[in-house]
C-alpha cells in the first residue's frame, strides 16, 4: 500500500488537443500506422483452442482476478480460529456477494459437518420438542430473500480516528447473499410455542456451540433457517448444512451450523451477548442486545485499494448502502468533505434489509477530494458522522460504528483513510 | 398417544392465529436427547448442573491449561482475553473487559466454560472441575476467600461487580430521533480538515487491485 505507480494521466497539452479534434476528453493520441497490437496482432486466444467443457467442473474466477480474496489481519486477534477476514468490497460489483468471497467470523473455526450426522432440535417451552433431519427440513415451505449480513464489529478499529487504510478492512465484514430456507415460524408452530415463550436461544454444533438469544418476536417475523446461499449449499465456512438468518440484525446472532433451538422466558445472557457484543459508553455503562445495524453507506470505488488510475475526466464513483431497518431510498454523496452534496443514483435490487448500490458520475477536474456518502433508510434515519455517534457513545464501543467513511483523493488519483472536521 | 397429541397440538395451532398447521414433520426429541444437547445456563441459574467445586482445584486445572493464554494471573496473554483485573478501566482510554471488570452474570463464565472449555478440547471437563474453575476465576477477581467453594447452592447468590451497569437497547429514544433530521446539502460548511490518516504500516499490504 506504500508504493504506487503513478496513474497514466494525459499532460494538460494532450488532453487538450485530444478534446480539441475528437471533441471529448479521454481519447489517447496516436501516431498514425501504429494501431493497437490488441487489436492489429492475433493474440493466441484467438488462435488455439481452449479447455473444454470437462476441464472446469467447478468454475474459478480468471487467474488475473487472483487478487480478490478475502483478507484477515493478523495483529488483530490472538490466533486464525477465533478470527475474522474481510470481503474484498472495492473489488465487488452490484450487490450480491460470491459465495467464496463472503467474510468469514468463527468463534472455534470451521465445524466440517457429514450433514448425515446432522440434526435440529427444538425444545424448551413448546407443546412438543421435536428432532428434524435436513430431509424433514427440505418438506416445509421455503422462501428464496436477499439479505445483507454486517458484523456488529465491522468498522470497528475505526472509533478512536482513522485507522485501517483500507476499505477492506475499515467495511468488509459485510456479505449480502440469496438465502433459501424455511420460515423459523414454519418450525416453530410445528412444535408448538407456548404463551410463556418469549426468547429463542440458537446454538451452532461449532466447539463453542456458539449462542445467542433471539425476541421471539423477531423468530416469527422474518427470521429462517437457511440451507443455501446464492443457489448452492452453504459453504462450510458458512454454517453447512444450516445457519439462521436474522435480517438486519447482528451477525453473531446468524447462528451457523445451526442444531438447536430453545423456548425460554428470558434470554440466556451468553458470552456473546454479554463479554462481548455488548456496546461499552463513555459513562462506563454498557448497551446490551444492540441488535439492529443502523443505515450505513461507504464508497468503494474510488477507495484506498481502487485508486483512480485514468487521470481527471468522466469518473463512475460507486459504493454500498444498507440498513437493518428496512431500504435505502437515497444515498447523498460529497466531494468536498461535506460543504455540499449531491444525491446518488441508486441501482440494483435494493430490497429490504440488502445491500443497495449507489453510483455518482461526474468529470473530475483532477483536484483533491474529500469523498463521504450518506445514507438515508426507509426510516427516515440519516447516517450520523462519526463524531456525531460518539458524542453519544463515546469511542470505546466497539460495535456498530455507522459513522459516514470519508476518503481523501490526491491529485494523481491516490486514496486514503481519513477523519475531517 | 401420538396421534392424539398430534390432534391436540393441531387444535391449539388452529386457536394460534398467524401460525401455520403443523405439518407433522419430525419426530418428538427424547428426555436424553434434549439432556445431552440442553447445555446452556442462564443468570437465575436454570440449567446449572449438580456440582460443587473449590479455588485449589480450579487453580490446579487453570494452571495446567488455561493460563498458557489468560496468564498466570488471568490477566490476558497477548491478544487473549483478560479474565481479571481492569477494574476501573471502563472509563479509561483501553478499557479492561475482564469477569471482575464487566462480565454482567456469572453464569455467562460457567455457561462458557462448560459449552466450549477447553478450547480445542470442549466438553471434557467433569461438573466440579467446572465449579472449581469458576470458583477459582472468582478468587482471581478478589471476589471469594481461597477457601471458598462453589456450588449449584450458592451459584444464584453470587452477583459480579458490573451487573447493574447494563441496560437495554436505548437507541430508539437516545439516537433515532436525534438522527431522522433533514440533513444540510449545500454551504453546509465554511472549511473542512483532516484530523486523522489511515495507517499505512498497520494494513496488510496486496490487496490493491
Amino acid at each position: 500500500m506504500s508504493e504506487r505507480d503513478t496513474p497514466n494521466k494525459p499532460s494538460r497539452r494532450s488532453f487538450l488537443k485530444g478534446a480539441a479534434t475528437a471533441g471529448a476528453a479521454g481519447l489517447t493520441a496516436k501516431t498514425a500506422n501504429a494501431g493497437d497490437p490488441a487489436i492489429t496482432e492475433l493474440q493466441p486466444w484467438m488462435i488455439t483452442r481452449g479447455d473444454g467443457v470437462a476441464s472446469r467442473p467447478y468454475g474459478y474466477p480468471a487467474p488475473q482476478e487472483a487478487n480478490v480474496i478475502r483478507r484477515n489481519i493478523d495483529w488483530l486477534t490472538a490466533d486464525d480460529i477465533s478470527s475474522v477476514n474481510f470481503t474484498p468490497i472495492h473489488a465487488l460489483n452490484g450487490t450480491i456477494t460470491p459465495n467464496g468471497l463472503c467474510f468469514e467470523r468463527h468463534h472455534g473455526g470451521i465445524a466440517e459437518i457429514d450433514p448425515a450426522q446432522h440434526r435440529l432440535m427444538i425444545h424448551g417451552l413448546v407443546d412438543r420438542p421435536l428432532v428434524f433431519t435436513l430431509e424433514d427440513l427440505m418438506r416445509f415451505p421455503r422462501e428464496d430473500r436477499v439479505h445483507f449480513l454486517e458484523c456488529a464489529a465491522n468498522s470497528g478499529m475505526e472509533w478512536r480516528g482513522a485507522q485501517m487504510n483500507a476499505a477492506q478492512f475499515t467495511h468488509g465484514m459485510i456479505h449480502n447473499v440469496m438465502y433459501t430456507g424455511v420460515p423459523l415460524r414454519h418450525l416453530l408452530a410445528e412444535a408448538g410455542v407456548k404463551t410463556a415463550g418469549k426468547w429463542l436461544l440458537a446454538e451452532g454444533a461449532d466447539a463453542v456451540k456458539m449462542a445467542r438469544s433471539i425476541p421471539l418476536e423477531k423468530a416469527l417475523d422474518d427470521c429462517m433457517v437457511a440451507f443455501a446461499m446464492n443457489g448452492e449449499a452453504l459453504r462450510p465456512e458458512q454454517g453447512y448444512p444450516l445457519r439462521l438468518v436474522v435480517p438486519g440484525w447482528e451477525g453473531a446472532m446468524w447462528v451457523k451450523w445451526l442444531r438447536r433451538l430453545e423456548v425460554g422466558d428470558a434470554p440466556w445472557h451468553m458470552r456473546e451477548e454479554a463479554s462481548r457484543y455488548t456496546d461499552l459508553l463513555a459513562d462506563g455503562r454498557s448497551r446490551r442486545f444492540t441488535f439492529e445495524m443502523d443505515a450505513k453507506s461507504v464508497i468503494t470505488s474510488p477507495a484506498p485499494e481502487s485508486p483512480i488510475t485514468h487521470g481527471s475526466g468522466p469518473l463512475v464513483l460507486s459504493g454500498l448502502a444498507w440498513s437493518g431497518r428496512g431500504t435505502i431510498p437515497r444515498v447523498d454523496i460529497t466531494l468536498d468533505g461535506g460543504i455540499n452534496w449531491h444525491k446518488a443514483r441508486m441501482s440494483g435490487m435494493g430490497s429490504d434489509k440488502a445491500l443497495h448500490r449507489f453510483y455518482y458520475e461526474f468529470n473530475w477536474d483532477g483536484r483533491p477530494m474529500l469523498l463521504q456518502s450518506r445514507a438515508h433508510d426507509s426510516t427516515g434515519y440519516v447516517q450520523p458522522t462519526k463524531d456525531a455517534l460518539r458524542a453519544i457513545r463515546g469511542s470505546a464501543s466497539v460495535y456498530h460504528n455507522n459513522g459516514i467513511q470519508t476518503w481523501a483523493v490526491d491529485q494523481n488519483g491516490g486514496v486514503s483513510n481519513v477523519e475531517i472536521t | 398417544m401420538l396421534r392424539l397429541l398430534n390432534a391436540l397440538f393441531l387444535l391449539a395451532c388452529m386457536a394460534s392465529p398467524g401460525l401455520a398447521d403443523p405439518l407433522g414433520l419430525g419426530r418428538v426429541a427424547d428426555a436424553d436427547e434434549i439432556a445431552a444437547w440442553d447445555i446452556d445456563i442462564r443468570p437465575d441459574g436454570l440449567g446449572l448442573p449438580v456440582g460443587q467445586g473449590d479455588v485449589a482445584l480450579g487453580e490446579e486445572l487453570f494452571n495446567d491449561v488455561c493460563a498458557a493464554c489468560h496468564g498466570d494471573f488471568g490477566e490476558g496473554l497477548g491478544l487473549y482475553p483478560s479474565l481479571a483485573g481492569g477494574e476501573d478501566t471502563l472509563t479509561q482510554p483501553r478499557p479492561v473487559k475482564s469477569i471482575g471488570s464487566f462480565v454482567p452474570y456469572l453464569s455467562t463464565i460457567f455457561d462458557f466454560i462448560h459449552r466450549a472449555k477447553p478450547f480445542g478440547d470442549a466438553q471434557s471437563y467433569s461438573t466440579d472441575e467446572e465449579y472449581a474453575l469458576v470458583a477459582y476465576l472468582l478468587y482471581l477477581n478478589d471476589l471469594v476467600d481461597e477457601d471458598f467453594i462453589l456450588s449449584q447452592g450458592n451459584f444464584p447468590d453470587i452477583h459480579l461487580p458490573n451487573e447493574a451497569a447494563f441496560f437495554s437497547d436505548d437507541r430508539t429514544v437516545t439516537e433515532l430521533p436525534v438522527f431522522s433530521a433533514d440533513p444540510c446539502m449545500a454551504d453546509c460548511k465554511s472549511s473542512v480538515e483532516i484530523v486523522s490518516r489511515g495507517l499505512a504500516d498497520i494494513t496488510p499490504e496486496g490487496a490493491e487491485n
